[in-house]
């Protein structure tokens, strides 16, 4: 008698929601992908599961929060950021990530992506880079590439967008890379590497919007996007950050521009503090 | 409910000359608070110079964030991180905060924010006083919701109605307010600090079930649910979206009905457990004169001048603000000629009065747009006017 062959389960489940599937977003969308990336560099890196914290905002990238089987949280939009801060503070020992699209971290909360960089605070942030709001129907965004065309630059966008690890670069961030969906295992072990890291990382990738970005740009679908980045990305390790500019279509640099250690606002705190107080001041939470 | 004594290592027992801004932070000290993150606002900006002086002895975290945007996201994360969490704002500041204030009462999240108030609207009136935030912390965020509200008149009420502030925002899992104004925060009076033993502090209501059971909005039979902190391997989650039990999105009217209505029921339906007022002669009085904070220590001086001249007057302090005690005022109402509601705004609490009145009797309100008090006399011309 043949033994009743058990259905294979991908690796990746017990990291996901699997009660939530399917998942809301679209066909050849490259969220789910950054998703995987994320669920397989945890795996990889046999983490405590029970230690990690996820923060999202708003928007697309936003629902990643919802299915990870993690402590997740769905906040505001623009708000991840200074939510995880809180969570960190409060709770030492657990590793914060956060994940959310380009609009809700660089757009409506880029004072709080400036600030934490500046602050070294220590968490993972993954930004998913779609070159506009796509929850809300295709508006542009501070990452739109200029002469793209969005709901709401009709006519192509005329602003000049953010050259996001320059921005994070500048502001103090002590880990930044950047790649696109294309780049699977590039991404997971970007994230595998943040994973050990204590301070400001910063992960940017480029993913293709079928429904809207592309749609409105004729671009195709999402394999001609990861087509697109297939023959644009160039892999420039410690690039210059100020030289990593989008254009529409145009060149990718992808790669990992800055990887330093900093005391983080913990350690600059308890460093600080207790030098300036002595025996009168107990350090906070976990020090390295 | 779990209560305990006061940790000592926050308490400054002892007899204190010290400001109502001053008051807030020994208050959250008092009651445990460990984690403040706060942006910079005149008048109120001697509370997080005091926390951020305090806090790296008594062991916790301070934070200046980059805006009161910051400010009460941070709160909300630390919250769930496991602490108590405070902050300090005044009028620009708190409008601000108003969207995360939603969020904290969508994920049922204890928390306390104090505003100094000062004159608005828009930049206003920085270093002066005013009410004028009271409709505001009712109805700041966007859609339904209940919320409390608490309004001290002394720095020693600062200090007292913080910790309350805290307990109550532990007991029914939302967001407190201790709604004061510039003249109190300014204000130095004695501040009477007790031992820790003597401090009650409510416990947050922990989860102890097993992990796999554990549902964010299962309500218990009090009607609250069990709280977690992140860390511990429930692997939970929780939105701002409508949400079922599990924490889980349901996006439909069915789900939405069940959840706002229980952020509302929660509040409501224990209105009497949480409302505290102080009154005086009230028994066989023609009017009363209702008011809060620094304008019932202005009101008191016209109450005084008209019991003078033989006018049954009594009075109402509101100590709670929200919940409002629409029964006592309705039931009070058939008992008075009048009810005379002096306020620095023009008009807000007088409205909630005055709807519960149920035109049983005259409501007067007494506005003052801010700046300085009443002056005592305006309020007992309208005393005197609301009895002829």
């Amino acid at each position: 008698m043949t033994e009743k062959k058990q259905p294979q389960r991908n690796p990746v489940e017990r990291i996901l929601r699997m009660d939530r599937m399917p998942h809301i977003w679209c066909p050849g969308c490259g969220i789910g992908t950054v998703v995987t990336s994320f669920a397989e560099a945890l795996r990889k890196e046999e983490t405590d599961l029970d230690n990690i914290v996820v923060v999202s905002g708003i928007g697309c990238t936003g629902r990643v929060a919802g299915y990870m089987k993690l402590d997740s949280f769905h906040t505001t939009h623009g708000r991840a950021i200074p939510f995880a801060t809180g969570l960190k503070l409060a709770n030492p020992k657990t590793k914060i990530v956060v994940f959310s699209g380009d609009g809700d971290i660089a757009g409506i909360g880029g004072n709080h992506l400036i600030h934490a960089a500046r602050r070294n605070m220590d968490m993972l942030v993954i930004l998913v880079n779609n070159f506009n709001y796509a929850m809300t129907g295709g508006q542009v965004a501070a990452t739109t590439p200029i002469d793209a065309n969005a709901s709401t630059a009709p006519f192509g966008n005329f602003e000049y967008p953010f050259n996001l690890p320059h921005l994070v670069a500048s502001a103090g961030g002590t880990y930044i890379a950047r790649w696109t969906a294309l780049h699977l295992r590039r991404v997971t072990k970007s994230i595998q590497e943040a994973l050990h890291r204590r301070g400001f990382s910063f992960i940017e990738v480029i993913t293709p919007c079928t429904t809207l970005y592309a749609r409105r740009n004729r671009l195709g679908d999402g394999l001609n996007l990861l087509k697109y980045y297939y023959d644009n990305s160039e892999i420039q390790h410690n690039a210059d950050t100020k030289d990593l500019d989008i254009t529409y279509q145009g060149k990718l640099i992808v790669g990992k521009f800055v990887d330093k250690e900093k005391p983080t606002f913990l350690d600059a705190m308890n460093q600080h503090l207790s030098k300036v107080l002595g025996d009168k001041y107990t350090p906070y939470g976990e020090v390295k | 409910m779990k209560k305990s004594k006061a940790d000592p290592k926050g308490v400054l027992t002892g007899s204190h000359f010290m400001d109502g801004d001053y008051a807030l932070a020994e208050g959250a000290l008092a009651a445990g608070c460990r984690f403040f993150g706060g942006y910079p606002i005149t008048p109120s900006t001697e509370t997080a110079e005091r926390f951020s002086e305090r806090i790296p002895v008594v062991g916790g975290v301070f934070i200046q964030m980059e805006d009161e945007l910051g400010s009460i996201a941070s709160l909300i994360g630390a919250a769930w991180g496991g602490l108590k969490a405070m902050t300090v704002t005044s009028g620009p500041g708190f409008s601000l905060m108003q969207e995360n204030i939603g969020l904290a009462c969508m994920l049922e999240t204890p928390l306390v924010i104090a505003n100094v108030q000062r004159g608005g609207p828009s930049t206003g009136l920085p270093t002066l006083t005013s009410q004028q935030d009271m409709m505001q912390a009712r109805w700041g965020s966007h859609g339904d919701y209940e919320i409390i509200a608490l309004s001290p008149d002394s720095p020693q009420e600062c200090f007292d109605m913080t910790i309350k502030a805290f307990n109550l925002s532990e007991l029914f899992r939302v967001p407190v307010f201790v709604m004061t104004d510039e003249c109190v925060g300014h204000m130095h009076e004695k501040v009477v600090i007790p031992p820790a033993e003597e401090i009650e502090i409510v416990e947050r209501k922990w989860y102890k079930g097993p992990k796999d059971k554990y549902l964010p909005y299962k309500c218990d039979s009090d009607g609250i649910p069990f709280m977690v902190k992140t860390g511990q391997g429930y692997r939970f989650h929780i939105t701002g979206l409508t949400h079922d039990e599990r924490g889980y999105p349901l996006l439909n009217a069915e789900c939405q009905k069940i959840n706002v209505q229980h952020l509302i029921d929660k509040i409501k339906n224990n209105a009497d457990k949480i409302i505290e007022m102080e009154e005086e002669q009230i028994d066989g009085a023609e009017v009363i004169v209702l008011s809060y904070g620094i304008t019932s220590r202005v009101a008191f001086r016209a109450v005084q001048q008209a019991r003078k001249e033989g006018i049954k007057t009594g009075t109402i302090r509101l100590i709670t603000v929200w919940p409002f005690p629409e029964k006592k005022i309705e039931e009070l109402a058939k008992k008075v000629k009048a009810i005379v509601v002096p306020e620095i705004n023009a008009g807000q609490v007088f409205l909630e009065v005055d709807r519960c009145s149920r035109n049983k009797c005259k409501v007067v309100s007494v506005p003052h747009l801010g700046g300085w008090v009443h002056n005592p006399d305006d309020i007992f011309k309208a005393i005197k006017e609301a009895v002829k």
